[in-house]
C-alpha cells in the first residue's frame, strides 16, 4: 500500500503548489506585468542602455568598438560645434515652446468661446498638426527660399523691400526662420490640448465668480489659470520635449546650417553618427540631451506635486 | 548635331569602336571572366536616385535583360544620395539588407570588412577597358584588394551662360583661378552673378570647396595622414575663395546641391558647379524660357589654381556588394554586365553623358563628341582628386566630409565669421578630432 500511496501524494503537493501561487495576489500581479516589463526592457530600457554604452566606445560604422570611457564627451567639451549646437538648442526649445504656449492658450480660450463655425476653426487649426513634418518643411523650405520665397515675393511687390530675404543664408535669420516653423507645426497641439483642458472647468465657477462681479482678467487669473495648471505643466512638458528632439524640421529645411548656426543636438548627433561614421561620438552626443530632458520632467512633476493642483488644492 | 537619336549614336559608337579596336586604340579583349551566379539567385539593388529620368529607365530596362538572360531576380531601389549613405551604414552594422548598394564616394571605406571581394571583377573590367583612371582606383582599392566598383562620377563642370560670359568680355572661359575671379567680378557687375552652394550642400558645396583648397595647395592631411590644413596655402585659398563670395548671388549660404538647379533654370544665375541635369533638363523642358537657357549655356573645367594641375572633387559612384548576401556571385555578375561596355554606353546615351566614366575605353562613346557641351564631362574622373587627398581614405576622410569641416571653413571665412586664419584653425581643430583616431 505504502507503494501506491507515494505517486498519488507527490502530484498532489505540486498542483497545492501552484494552485496556491496562483491565489496569491502579489503573484498574480507579478506575472500581470511580466509582459509590459519585457516590452518596457526590450523597447525603451534597452535601446538607451545600448546608446549609453556607444556613448562611452569608440564604435565606428560597421565596425565592433571598444569601451573608451568618457573620452567621447571629454573631446565634445572640446568641440565648438557641440557647443554651438547645444545653444542652439536651447535658443529653439525656449523660443519655440514660450510662443507656442502664448499663442496656443490664446487660440484654446478663443475656441472656448461660442464662436460661429467652430467646429471647422478647429479643424482648421489642427491643420499644421496633420499635415506630415516632412511636407510642412519642404514647405517652409520653399517659402524661405532665397530666390523664391513667397513672402519675400509679396513684400516686394507691396514695395515694402526692395531685394529678396535671406532667410537661410544669415546665421539669425535662420535660427528665427526654423523657430518660427516649429511654432506653426507645435502650436495646434498646445491649443487642442488646453481646449479640452478648458472644457472641464465647471461653469458654475464662472457664474459665481460673476455673481462675485470678477472682471474678464480676474476670472482668468484666479480660474481658469489654476485650473489648467495641471494641463498646461503636461502640455508644456510635451511641448518642451519635442521640441528639445526635433530632427526633421531642421534637417529637411537647413541641415544646420549655415555655417552649422541651426544645429541642433539631434541633427549634429545623426550627422556625426550616421554621415560621419562615428557612432560612439554620435551616440554621446545623443546622452548629452538626456539630463536636459530630465530636468524638464522634473520641473514639472515637482511643479505638480508641490501644488496639488490634481486634487483641487492650493499652495 | 541635335537631331541624332540614341540608338544611331549607339550604332555609330560600336561601330567606330570595333573600328578601333583593329589599331588597338580600344584594347582588345583580353581578360578572362569565369562566375557562375548561384541557383535560383535574389538580389536586392539599392541605387542613387536619378536626375534624369531616361537614365534610369535605362537602366532598370538592363536590370530586366540581366534577369532575363541569368534567371538572376533583381529587385532595384533607388534613393537620394543622403538617403543611400545611412541606409548602408545600417546595413553593414546590422548585416541584413540590400545586397548591392551603388553609392557615393569612401562610402566603402568605412566598413571594409563588411564588403564582397571585388579584386577578381576589377581586374577583369581593368584589363578589359583599358585600365582604371588612378581616382577610381583610389576609390575602389583597399590595400591589395577592390572592395568596391566605381561606376563613373556624376560629373561637375562649370555651368555658364555664353551670352554673360560674352557681355563680361571674355570670349573664352578663363582657364586660371585668376581669370576666374576676374570673370566672376565682371559678372557681378553686370547683373548676371555666379553662385555656388555654401551650404551643407553634399555634392556641390563639397566639389568646389575642395577645388579651391587644392588648386592654391592647401589639404586637410598630408600623406602620412597629419592635420595640415592650417597652412599659408589654404589661407590663400580662403583670400581667393573671400573675393569669390562678394560676386555671389545672395544666399549661397542657405543653399543645398539643388539650389543653383533651381536658380539658374529661373534665370537668376550665370555661372554655377553642376553636373549636366541642368542643360539636360533645360533642353528637355516644355518651358520655352528653360529651353533659351539651355542653348544660352556651355560647360568647362574647373579653373587651375597656383598649383598648375586640375584639382577637380567629383562625387563618385561605387559598387559595393555585402558578404552578408547569400548571392555574392550573382552580385558580381550584375555589376560585370552592367559594366559591360556595349550595356554601359547604352545606358550612358540615355543619360546624355550624365556619368563620367571610370574606364578610357569608354570614353569612345560618340554621345561625348555628338555635342560639344558634353565633352567637358567626358574627362572629369580624369581631372579628379579623391577626396582624402593627400592622405588614405577612410573612417577619418569621410568623416570629414561628413561634418562639413572644409566647406564650414569656406562659408565662416567667406561670410565674414571668422578671419581666413580662425578658420583655417578651427578647421584643424575639427579635423584632427577625426584623424587622431
Amino acid at each position: 500500500m505504502a507503494v501506491m500511496a507515494e505517486p498519488v501524494v507527490a502530484p498532489a503537493r505540486r498542483s497545492s503548489l501552484w494552485s496556491r501561487a496562483f491565489e496569491s495576489r502579489h503573484f498574480l500581479g507579478a506575472m500581470f506585468m511580466v509582459p509590459a516589463i519585457a516590452i518596457l526592457i526590450l523597447f525603451l530600457a534597452y535601446p538607451l542602455a545600448l546608446g549609453f554604452w556607444l556613448g562611452m566606445t569608440d564604435t565606428k560604422i560597421g565596425g565592433a568598438g571598444r569601451y573608451i570611457g568618457f573620452q567621447n564627451f571629454v573631446s565634445l567639451s572640446k568641440d565648438s560645434v557641440f557647443w554651438l549646437s547645444v545653444f542652439n538648442t536651447i535658443f529653439y526649445t525656449v523660443a519655440a515652446s514660450a510662443v507656442k504656449f502664448a499663442i496656443g492658450l490664446y487660440l484654446a480660450l478663443l475656441l472656448n468661446e461660442r464662436l460661429p463655425f467652430k467646429s471647422m476653426v478647429r479643424a482648421i487649426v489642427l491643420l499644421p498638426f496633420v499635415v506630415p513634418t516632412v511636407l510642412s518643411a519642404i514647405a517652409f523650405w520653399w517659402i524661405y527660399d532665397s530666390q523664391f520665397s513667397i513672402i519675400s515675393w509679396v513684400l516686394i511687390k507691396a514695395g515694402l523691400i526692395t531685394r529678396y530675404i535671406d532667410f537661410l543664408g544669415d546665421p539669425w535669420n535662420a535660427r528665427w526662420s526654423v523657430v518660427a516653423a516649429n511654432i506653426w507645426r507645435g502650436v495646434p497641439f498646445v491649443a487642442i490640448t488646453l481646449l479640452a483642458g478648458l472644457q472641464t472647468i465647471s461653469p458654475s465657477l464662472y457664474e459665481a465668480a460673476n455673481l462675485d462681479g470678477a472682471t474678464n482678467m480676474q476670472r482668468f487669473r484666479h480660474i481658469t489659470l489654476p485650473m489648467l495648471s495641471p494641463i498646461i505643466a503636461v502640455v508644456m512638458t510635451f511641448s518642451v520635449l519635442m521640441t528639445f528632439t526635433d530632427f526633421q524640421l531642421i534637417y529637411t529645411i537647413t541641415r544646420g546650417g549655415p555655417i552649422n548656426s541651426t544645429h541642433l543636438m539631434a541633427t549634429l548627433s545623426f550627422q556625426r553618427a550616421i554621415t560621419g561614421g562615428n557612432l560612439g561620438e554620435g551616440a554621446a552626443i545623443s546622452n548629452a540631451m538626456i539630463p536636459f530632458l530630465v530636468a524638464a520632467i522634473l520641473l514639472s512633476f515637482f511643479g505638480l506635486q508641490r501644488s496639488r493642483w490634481q486634487q483641487g488644492g492650493r499652495d | 548635331m541635335s537631331n541624332f537619336d540614341r540608338r544611331s549614336v549607339l550604332k555609330a559608337g560600336l561601330g567606330g569602336a570595333a573600328l578601333l579596336a583593329g589599331p588597338g586604340i580600344v584594347p582588345v579583349r583580353a581578360a578572362e571572366w569565369t562566375n557562375v551566379p548561384e541557383a535560383n539567385a535574389s538580389i536586392r539593388v539599392l541605387r542613387w536616385k536619378q536626375f534624369i529620368q531616361a537614365e534610369f529607365d535605362k537602366f532598370a530596362e538592363q536590370t530586366k535583360k540581366f534577369s532575363e538572360k541569368t534567371g538572376v531576380k533583381v529587385k532595384l531601389e533607388a534613393e537620394s544620395w543622403e538617403d543611400i549613405r545611412p541606409k548602408a551604414a545600417v546595413a553593414a552594422n546590422v548585416g541584413a539588407g540590400p545586397d548591392l548598394i551603388i553609392g557615393t564616394l569612401d562610402d566603402p571605406h568605412k566598413f571594409p570588412e563588411k564588403l564582397i571581394d571585388m579584386t577578381d571583377i576589377a581586374d577583369y573590367l581593368g584589363k578589359q577597358y583599358g585600365g582604371w583612371y588612378p581616382v577610381a582606383e583610389r576609390y575602389g582599392k583597399k590595400g591589395n584588394s577592390w572592395i568596391a566598383i566605381p561606376q563613373g562620377a556624376t560629373g561637375g563642370c562649370l555651368n555658364y551662360r555664353i551670352s554673360h560670359v560674352k557681355a563680361a568680355g571674355f570670349e573664352e572661359f578663363p582657364k586660371d583661378t585668376a581669370g576666374f575671379l576676374k570673370l566672376c567680378q565682371a559678372l557681378k557687375k553686370n547683373n548676371t552673378p555666379a553662385g555656388f552652394a555654401l551650404g551643407h550642400a553634399t555634392g556641390d558645396a563639397n566639389g568646389w570647396c575642395q577645388w579651391a583648397l587644392w588648386a592654391f595647395g592647401g589639404k586637410v592631411v598630408n600623406d602620412k595622414n597629419e592635420v595640415v590644413i592650417d597652412s599659408p596655402e589654404t589661407i590663400a585659398a580662403l583670400e581667393y575663395v573671400k573675393q569669390l563670395y562678394e560676386t555671389f548671388i545672395p544666399g549661397v549660404l542657405s543653399w543645398n546641391d539643388s539650389n543653383n538647379n533651381k536658380a539658374f533654370l529661373n534665370g537668376e544665375l550665370s555661372l554655377t558647379l553642376n553636373g549636366i541635369s541642368i542643360w539636360t533638363v533645360g533642353k528637355n523642358s516644355t518651358d520655352p524660357k528653360q529651353q533659351e537657357i539651355a542653348k544660352d549655356m556651355n560647360h568647362a573645367a574647373m579653373p587651375i589654381g597656383p598649383v598648375g594641375v586640375p584639382t577637380e572633387q567629383q562625387n563618385v559612384l561605387v559598387y559595393y556588394g555585402y558578404k552578408h548576401s547569400k548571392y555574392p556571385k550573382a552580385v558580381k555578375e550584375y555589376i560585370k554586365f552592367m559594366m559591360d561596355k556595349e550595356n554601359y554606353d547604352a545606358w550612358e546615351v540615355s543619360s546624355n553623358g550624365y556619368v563620367s566614366p571610370p574606364l578610357p575605353a569608354y570614353n569612345e562613346n560618340p554621345v561625348w563628341t555628338s555635342d560639344p557641351k558634353i565633352t567637358p564631362f567626358r574627362d572629369c574622373l580624369k581631372r579628379s582628386r579623391d577626396n582624402g587627398f593627400a592622405g588614405d581614405l577612410g573612417y577619418a576622410s569621410a568623416a570629414v566630409m561628413g561634418d562639413f569641416v572644409v566647406v564650414d571653413m569656406f562659408a565662416e571665412a567667406a561670410s565674414g565669421s571668422a578671419t581666413p586664419k580662425q578658420a583655417a584653425a578651427r578647421a584643424a581643430e575639427r579635423a584632427k578630432r577625426y584623424y587622431q583616431v
